[in-house]
């Protein structure tokens, strides 16, 4: 089936709607981390293209008034409901052997009606059929017009880590 | 978890297939592929942030400390505008209530407080009924039930009849609070009272009131407050008693909220500033002041994934 798609020159899909972004940007004085384990991903092997969308809403934080005031005073939930990443890979993934091929990822990201252009290293896994999609690198707020007040800005790393994981099954 | 509905799945795989307008396009198609798929499982989402703090001014808000929080409140008022030069306006004397409010779920708090107006203890258990929602099929409202008990310490030397009983009086009140936008809220609160001991014998142990509060935020951290507490009339008749009117300004930085408000009630809690109010705007007996909120996280309760 899937030989047949790419001798079609069709892309091979692999999808997933329970991924995992992650953000940290604690500080000695905060501990600041937001999860969220209802990301959507799709990656098309054949155009090496991939996508990711989340909604913001679904960030959970250790504390509940953290979560509020993210959602409230830095990215603006109510009007920009949705994250998103969409770019492309080079490097080559053979799905018929199992193993991790590295690749480097490049594309837009897109929050708080901002989109910024992002460069990364990344890690495709091919294991039992599935492909596993991982991905770390570094935004800055600034990146994103999210403002963050001179009161509480050494409570807040000035570079945010993002951790990106989702395990893609032939759709 | 729902299966992506087939059409939307054939039409987002014909599109990525057959859509042959360059590569950009073909990223938005493979966005729009995981859109629909996430606009089909959207689901109801509580609405977050009502008000900023758990007061308007001198009245209760729906909101609540979180499962496991502890907000410290101190709510400070200068005296009276009206008090001269002499006493700097009011600048030279202050009364205050110092007050815990503790989250045990989500829905349910407790606190508890000491004033200075009457040397007054008081505690409450508020109690969120409904949760207002977005989306499709929505709550409209948030509805929580406050309810309150006083116990003023004061002695009267030349009132030894005053026992514990007639020290005490309860409130209970429900709010039903709407956002409308993402700047406006506003509650209304129907609230009834009871003394145990009045002034005189045409006064009402019971009486009935209500209440309304709204918000107007000016920026993402800074909002204006109003709040007009009405005193069904002929309840209380001994004495003038006024409508409370209170003004505020919250400015919030992290786990602080700060308020600067005027109002005509000296007394911070319902049973004294709801029935109890012996100053009106109108002759400048109005007090300036400040409550000042700070959120504690106590707990690190396991929190789970919203639904939506």
């Amino acid at each position: 089936m899937l030989a047949l798609y790419s001798r079609l020159g069709f892309g091979q899909l692999y999808y997933s709607k329970s991924g995992f972004i992650g953000f940290y940007a604690t500080t000695p004085l905060e501990e600041i981390k937001g999860e969220n384990n209802q990301a959507y991903a799709v990656v098309d092997l054949g155009k090496k293209e991939l996508a990711f969308t989340a909604l913001v809403k679904g960030f959970i934080f250790p504390k509940e008034l953290m979560q509020e005031h993210f959602n409230e005073n830095y990215v603006e939930s109510d009007r920009y409901p949705k994250a998103s990443f969409t770019g492309n890979f080079t490097g080559d993934v053979n799905m018929a052997r199992e193993g991790s091929y590295p690749v480097r990822v490049k594309g837009q990201l897109s929050l708080h009606n901002i989109v910024h252009e992002v460069e990364m290293p990344a890690v495709l896994e091919v294991k039992g059929g599935m492909l596993i999609a991982s991905a770390r690198f570094v935004v800055m707020p600034e990146d994103f017009q999210i403002e963050i007040p001179s009161v509480v800005r050494n409570k807040i790393a000035r570079e945010v880590t993002i951790n990106v994981k989702a395990n893609c099954n032939p759709r | 978890m729902k299966k992506i509905p087939f059409l939307i799945k054939t039409a987002a795989l014909a599109t990525l297939a057959f859509g042959m307008a360059g590569r950009l396009a073909a990223q938005d198609n493979l966005l729009r592929l995981l859109d629909d798929s996430l606009g089909a499982h959207s689901r109801r989402t509580y609405v977050a942030g009502t008000f900023k703090a758990t007061h308007v001014v001198n009245l209760q808000t729906v909101e609540a400390p979180a499962a496991g929080d502890l907000n410290f409140i101190i709510q400070h008022r200068f005296g009276q505008l009206n008090s001269g030069a002499y006493n700097l306006f009011g600048l030279d004397n202050a009364t205050l209530r110092l007050g815990l409010e503790y989250g045990i779920t989500n829905r349910l708090s407790v606190g508890a407080g000491r004033s200075s107006v009457d040397k007054t203890f008081d505690g409450f258990v508020k109690y969120k009924i409904l949760r207002q929602t977005d989306g499709a099929g929505s709550m409209p409202v948030t509805v929580s039930a406050l309810g309150n008990i006083s116990y003023y310490s004061l002695n009267y030397p030349d009132k030894s009849y005053l026992n514990a009983t007639y020290r005490t009086a309860y409130v209970g009140q429900l709010l039903i609070a709407r956002k409308f936008n993402r700047l406006f809220s506003a509650e209304i609160v129907p609230a009834w009272l009871h003394y145990n001991l009045v002034p005189a014998g045409a006064d009402k142990n019971d009486q009935f009131a209500v209440s309304g509060g709204a918000r107007m935020k000016l920026t993402r951290r800074m909002s204006l407050n109003a709040e007009y507490n009405y005193l069904l009339p002929n309840q209380s008749v001994s004495q003038k008693v006024y409508n409370s009117f209170s003004l505020g300004w919250d400015i919030e930085t992290g786990g602080h909220i700060f308020q600067l408000v005027f109002t005509n009630s000296q007394g911070i809690i319902p049973s004294q500033f709801i029935g109890q109010t012996t100053n009106s705007w109108g002759d400048g007996g109005i007090y300036f002041g400040f409550n000042i909120s700070r959120n504690f996280s106590l707990a690190k309760p396991s929190r789970k994934q919203p639904i939506y």
